[in-house]
């Protein structure tokens, strides 16, 4: 009898719970509609227009427009920027959460804030600051000139722009993961013999893992994708220091559509992997 | 090995943690630091293996001065309060560890390895799980298999940081005698930090009483119990009821049975099971009242309520009597009852 009273009381209440937390069909139905046709007008709208016009010419017109050496020099840059900066600020990242979870010491909150500075400030802003520096008129650019350097209008400037845009991406994603850790576990593997680099590759390094290389993946898109610091700082040579973005631009301006959207169409897809190859460490970090 | 500290002390910013430490822990015993919380003793052990720099003074294993080497080459076996086991690794793979990053002029062969890992896995009876991910394992497992990645390097001094801290009840107990039993297998000279009277007196062969920083008492559980150094260690390593001269308890204490202290003396620690209770039957002057009593599985604990002389204070009085013995007395809430107190312990 008292399991025949109680099923439909209990029923009651899951009901109960659930108008509770769920909102009216129109609200719900509304606010899934606003969040779609968003992702549509915003994302996926583009995304085809991109590939749309860059096919509008046909498929051979694509790729004349990227066999095109100005659009192979910018493809090469780009990767080559991403080669040198990636991985530097990696080892940068894991330095800096390294530094700042295992060790106390005097200016570790300043530091901290200032590993987010690159986000708080408008990348043309950090382009400038380096032309400042290194510029003819800059603090350092007499010397520079003396000394036949060039780094404004140059590859070292893009690649020292881009480094400084880059920085906070591996060392944000590692610093929270690594104060939940602490250091036990290393603790554990110094008092069983290891010594302290060992200890960093055998039991450090599994542990954050996924972590880092989510990291290293979002440092490589921007990388790859960053417009205004490198802008300010490049100058603008054709086949000499335009990157894809610079690329995308000087294309466009010139009205030639299909090599603007050509280029446009390999970030486009640089970006599509990213998002998969994210997904796929957001999952793997769960299950961890 | 034995361990000697000299003069071992440590601060933390202005908070000082260990005071002037001297301990002399000889070979083979198994020693329980034993304090409060925050009274340091967890500092000391991280210090003896290492873990932790020393302010000031020497820390010396098996007369080799050790105070500056790292904890990596020190030879001791730690064993984590949370066990900090590798998560990314398997049973299997924790215990070996120890093995496999000892340097290639010494490092055992694989088959060696395997060998000796499945005997420490059989010596902590978990071998059936060695592929097992520690995550997959219980608080007890997962505690008997860090002891044994411990092992695993013959370390010549063994560390454990509040080994049963972490663990219910059961385990706990389970656990406590099974370490016991180990400790007399392996015969290494052992060194537990815990906060729990009980675990420390049922564990260890030697109990060092630890607060604020520094030593109140070293010495067997039986010379800890009996013989509390000073009124703190009394306090802490057991139930006391406390009596002060001061607050008018002299008239009360005498007719109870107690002899007036030494000079100076005036605080009185009785323990619950000095204290012996006879039904009042005259009822001209009953020394206490009973108040309550708790079922403690063998034992009666019982709260009396003192009848001062003065009729001042009504503070209570805990006994303990066997269960047999209480229901001889025939005893009811309500009743007044006499009290002799067999022997307390005096101090300032």
């Amino acid at each position: 009898m008292t399991s025949i009273t109680i099923q439909p009381q209990h029923k009651d209440k899951i009901v109960a719970q659930q108008q509770a937390l769920q909102d009216p069909n129109w609200v719900r139905w509304g606010l899934i509609f606003i969040a779609l046709s968003f992702i549509t007008l915003f994302i996926c709208g583009p995304l085809f227009l991109v590939i749309y016009q860059a096919l509008s010419k046909g498929l051979t017109a694509y790729w004349t427009a990227l066999s095109e050496p100005d659009t192979l020099s910018a493809i090469k840059l780009s990767f080559f920027v991403a080669l040198v900066t990636v991985p530097l600020n990696t080892v940068f990242g894991v330095t800096a959460a390294w530094a700042i979870t295992r060790f106390d010491f005097k200016g570790k909150s300043l530091l901290t804030t200032l590993i987010d500075l690159p986000f708080s400030v408008s990348p043309v802003i950090s382009g400038l600051i380096f032309v400042l520096l290194f510029g003819a008129q800059g603090w350092f650019g007499e010397w520079l000139v003396e000394h036949d350097i060039k780094i404004i209008f140059a590859v070292p400037g893009i690649i020292l722009a881009t480094l400084f845009i880059t920085f906070p991406f591996v060392a944000r994603q590692l610093i929270p993961l690594m104060q939940e850790m602490g250091n036990q576990e290393e603790e554990a593997a110094l008092s069983l013999g290891a010594s302290g680099w060992k200890a960093f590759w055998a039991v450090t390094i599994p542990n954050i893992k996924w972590a880092l290389l989510y990291g290293v993946l979002l440092c490589n898109a921007r990388a790859m994708g960053e417009f205004g610091a490198v802008s300010v700082v490049s100058g603008h040579i054709r086949g000499m220091t335009n990157t894809l973005p610079l690329h995308v631009e000087v294309s466009y301006n010139d009205y030639d559509v299909v090599g603007a959207f050509a280029s446009a169409s390999i970030l486009a897809a640089l970006a599509i992997v990213t998002l998969i190859l994210k997904t796929v460490l957001e999952w793997k970090q769960a299950k961890r | 090995m034995s361990i000697s500290l000299f003069d071992i002390s440590k601060n933390f910013g202005a908070f000082s943690a260990l005071n002037h430490i001297n301990l002399e822990v000889p070979e083979g015993e198994l020693v329980a630091l034993l304090g409060p919380s925050g009274c340091g003793k967890t500092t000391l052990l991280r210090i003896i293996a290492g873990l932790e720099h020393t302010d000031k003074g020497r820390v010396v294993i098996n007369g080799q001065d050790k105070t500056d080497q790292n904890v990596s080459h020190r030879g001791i076996g730690f064993v984590f309060q949370h066990y900090a086991l590798f998560r990314h690794m398997t049973v299997f793979e924790n215990v070996a560890f120890g093995l496999r990053v000892k340097p290639r002029s010494i490092r055992p062969s694989n088959e060696l390895i395997n060998k000796k890992v499945h005997a420490l896995l059989e010596l902590v009876q978990l071998d059936w799980l060695h592929n097992r991910y520690p995550d997959q394992l219980s608080g007890g497992q997962r505690q008997r298999i860090a002891l044994a990645r411990a092992l695993a390097v013959e370390p010549s001094v063994l560390l454990l940081d509040e080994p049963f801290g972490a663990l219910d009840a059961s385990v706990r107990k389970d656990l406590r005698q099974w370490l016991r039993n180990l400790h007399h297998e392996l015969n290494v000279t052992s060194i537990f930090v815990t906060h729990d009277q009980e675990e420390a007196m049922e564990v260890a062969s030697q109990v060092v009483v630890l607060n604020h920083g520094r030593i109140e008492q070293q010495g067997t559980p039986s010379q800890i119990y009996d013989h509390p150094a000073n009124a703190f260690v009394s306090r802490f390593i057991g139930q006391t009821n406390v009596f002060d001269l001061d607050e008018h308890d002299a008239d009360w204490l005498q007719t109870a049975g107690l002899l007036t202290p030494k000079q100076g003396e005036k605080i009185a620690h009785v323990r619950p099971h000095d204290i012996i209770i006879e039904k009042s039957i005259d009822n001209a002057t009953p020394l206490a009242t009973l108040k309550d009593w708790q079922h403690l599985g063998a034992l009666i604990r019982i709260e009396l309520v003192k009848n001062n002389l003065n009729g001042l204070s009504d503070a209570s009085v805990f006994a303990e009597l066997p269960n047999d013995k209480f229901k001889e007395l025939d005893l009811a809430r309500g009743d007044k009852v006499n009290l002799k107190i067999r022997q307390a312990h005096w101090f300032h």
